[in-house]
């Protein structure tokens, strides 16, 4: 006990100020940023993240020692009313730590990245203020200690989604997408709501301690712990972009690309893998809700793999790669594999922010361009952007020994372990990324460039600012995966000895741990490699000994591949079944309800107002004599009828 | 209610003496057209409250209703300086204090 005081008190005023630098940084560049130079509000900015990154370190290398335990920081009492109690409060533990190193180190890169990509924006300032405002509120996500506050920062998370969505806000489609994104979300925070409601209601208190330690009183799959899974699992699907609620994420692509880098990548969009991660006592308590996860991971890592074969756009590509990604996080979490995937998380953060702001670099060598029809042989004009995004590509594709193939391999062998069923429709997802991925670096760097003359005279490498983040992140995707080398090839996997503690309390996971046979889990590795491989090689053949191009929009082909060209139709059976409707109804209810009934009352209300005073203003006559007659009379009648009474 | 107060009066007297004087106010109000007159009738009435407030004091021994009866006497001091300041402003703009020509308040 004398440690955790120690701790929380030596480790308070950072606890404190990592998340308070970022909201400094939006408050300057938010009210000041007009009289900023350029360099300046994004240097700001940029600074502000890193610092935070830097205290965060403060807080990990303590972690690394035995005495540490997990620690809680009391701010300020918010809300006290009756039984409810809820502090401003931060709590620290492996997990949190891990995040926060996550979300200021790539925050703080992308930060950089983004002080070069929107130089010539004049929105400059605005972008910094969002960017900043958005750090800010996932730190609160993740060192919130209660329900609430994680809530807070998982609508602050939210509004700034939708802020940098619609950031060009004077193109239509981009506002629509960021209203998508936003509306999509909220069908997920209600889901969020209602379950801290129910956790309130059946444990008395929001704060994550208290909440886990009465737990232990429920029954495996009692109902109300059932519910209470699914319920918060439904946010997680919102925020992450899980099957039926990831529509909006391949719209989002509309916001700048560091935006989709940062949060459409590597961190809001596995604030869902957080919130399960972080609730991990409850989820075991409930395998039905396991499974419902389980089945909506592998579901949505296979269908955003197959939308993601035949996209062209070089963001959505990437997008689909992200919900298929996420989809194999929560495989793991319905496996409850819970270090497995945040160990996919972490990885997943580094190389696909790598391949994001690869794009962005693309995108800024083509003048904007987004096609990949239209780009090809970019290699030799943009070699860093080149070689950082094969290692990006190579890192998701799940090639050892770069950070993806430790991750995904392990939640492989935690589907094996619990069906070779699940194995094997997981494999044949990750076969679909490495496909999709190398049709996508092959179509953009190999072969001959397919734009204009004016592009090709344009093509350049990007500015230092762009490509040191690429080049760190590079460095990243290929070490990330060491943090987690499994015992079978020799390591010790660090990550899951350190994320220990936060799964300590969790009686069920600890009796439920698998262990596979080593020779059985090297077999399995060699066969997603092998899969991997062949893949690659197929793409190629195809697109690059073959050079076949992917089709105009004029000339689609049909069947099955134009099912997939237009992403399975989900937009629109979402638009025939839901948004027509709701349209259907609003307007119904407008043209009738509003305009007759509720116009037709207040205005009744106000005529009425309005003809009576015309008939009672006559009685103001001027007549003083009148008047106190008047006051006489109602004297009387007032003191008849309180005698009566 | 048969008991003196301070001499051969019956304490119910005061009682019908205010009232009778309280009616005379009201009906001064009510009746006359002279602003002055109908200042006069409301002092009327302010002091037969007044002296119930003094009887009763009396009877029951009880020093707060004269008190009462002195903020009730500054107040009406007060009241007939504004009243009688209004008044003679009035005047001075329309040479006259009959309450049948100041009808011009009027919706």
């Amino acid at each position: 006990m004398k440690d955790i005081v120690d701790q929380s008190a030596q480790f308070a005023l950072s606890t404190i100020l990592i998340p308070l630098l970022p909201l400094l940084g939006f408050t300057i560049n938010a009210f000041f940023g007009k009289h900023l130079s350029k360099t300046l509000s994004g240097a700001l900015a940029t600074l502000s993240v890193a610092v935070s990154f830097i205290l965060s370190l403060t807080i990990f290398f303590a972690a690394q020692n035995d005495g540490f335990s997990a620690f809680s920081v009391e701010v300020f009492e918010w809300i006290t009313a009756g039984a409810l109690r809820i502090p401003m409060e931060f709590y620290i533990d492996q997990l949190t730590v891990m995040f926060m190193l996550i979300i200021t180190g790539v925050g703080s890169l992308i930060h950089l990245y983004s002080m070069g990509y929107m130089h010539d924006d004049e929105g400059h300032n605005r972008f910094f203020a969002y960017l900043n405002l958005f750090v800010f509120f996932m730190l609160l996500l993740v060192m919130g200690a209660n329900y609430l506050i994680t809530f807070i920062g998982w609508e602050g998370v939210g509004l700034c989604s939708y802020l940098l969505i619609g950031f060009w806000y004077k193109n239509q489609e981009y506002n629509n997408a960021a209203k998508k994104a936003f509306i999509m979300n909220r069908i997920g925070d209600l889901g969020f709501l209602l379950g801290m409601f129910l956790i309130f209601q059946n444990f008395g208190s929001l704060t994550f301690t208290e909440v886990f330690s009465k737990a232990g009183n429920y029954d495996l799959n009692d109902g109300m712990i059932v519910a209470i899974t699914l319920l918060l699992f439904v946010g997680a699907t919102g925020k992450s972009a899980q099957l039926p609620l990831f529509t909006w994420l391949p719209d989002a692509m509309a916001g700048p690309t560091p935006v989709s880098a940062l949060i459409h990548a590597a961190t809001m969009v596995t604030a869902g893998i957080y919130l399960v991660v972080r609730s991990n006592i409850l989820f075991s308590l409930a395998p039905d809700t396991q499974h419902v996860i389980l089945i909506v991971g592998l579901a949505t890592a296979i269908f955003g793999a197959i939308i993601g074969l035949r996209q062209n756009d070089i963001k959505k590509v990437l997008a689909y790669s992200t919900v298929s990604q996420l989809g194999y996080m929560f495989i793991a979490l319905g496996l409850g594999a819970y270090s497995a995937a945040f160990f996919h998380v972490m990885t997943h953060a580094f190389f696909k922010a790598l391949l994001f702001l690869g794009a962005g670099s693309v995108i800024h060598a083509m003048s904007g361009e987004q096609d990949i029809r239209r780009m090809g042989g970019l290699w030799k004009y943009i070699k860093v952007t080149g070689i950082t995004f094969i290692i990006g590509t190579i890192a998701i594709s799940g090639i050892p020994p770069l950070a993806g193939f430790f991750s995904k391999d392990e939640i492989l062998a935690n589907a094996f372990a619990h069906s070779p069923l699940i194995w094997g429709l997981a494999v044949g997802g990750s076969m679909l990324t490495a496909f999709y991925m190398f049709r996508l670096f092959f179509l953009t760097f190999c072969g001959e460039f397919r734009g204009t003359e004016e592009q090709k005279h344009h093509l350049h490498e990007s500015p230092a600012t762009i490509t040191i983040p690429l080049i760190v992140l590079a460095v990243l995707s290929i070490i990330g995966g060491f943090a987690g080398v499994p015992e079978v090839l020799g390591g010790s996997h660090w990550l899951n000895r350190f994320l220990a503690p936060v799964f300590a309390d969790n009686e069920i996971l600890s009796h439920s741990a698998h262990h596979l046979d080593h020779n059985l889990e090297i077999m399995l590795m060699c066969i997603s490699v092998a899969a991997a491989v062949i893949m690659i090689t197929i793409a190629y053949v195809v697109y690059v000994s073959k050079s076949v191009r992917p089709a105009d929009d004029q000339h689609q082909p049909g069947g099955f591949a134009k099912l997939i060209a237009n992403k399975f139709y989900v937009d629109e059976l979402y638009n025939a079944i839901i948004v027509k409707p709701v349209m259907f109804l609003s307007n119904a209810l407008y043209n009738f309800v509003e305009v007759y009934i509720i116009d037709g009352f207040v205005n009744l209300l106000g005529k009425g107002a309005v003809g009576g005073s015309r008939v009672l203003r006559l009685a103001q006559s001027g007549n003083i004599g009148f008047y106190f007659f008047a006051i006489t009379i109602s004297i009387l009648v007032i003191i008849l009828i309180n005698t009566l009474s | 209610m048969n008991e003196f107060v301070g001499g051969q009066v019956p304490f119910d007297w005061y009682l019908y003496l205010s009232l009778v004087l309280f009616a005379i106010g009201v009906a001064g109000v009510l009746m006359r057209r002279n602003a002055i007159v109908m200042f006069m009738s409301v002092e009327l009435m302010l002091n037969s409250v007044n002296l119930i407030l003094v009887s009763y004091s009396s009877y029951t021994g009880k020093l707060s209703g004269m008190v009462f009866v002195f903020f009730v006497m500054v107040v009406a001091a007060a009241e007939v300086a504004v009243g009688l300041a209004l008044l003679v402003s009035i005047y001075r703009n329309i040479r006259s204090v009959d309450i049948e020509e100041l009808k011009n308040l009027k919706w």
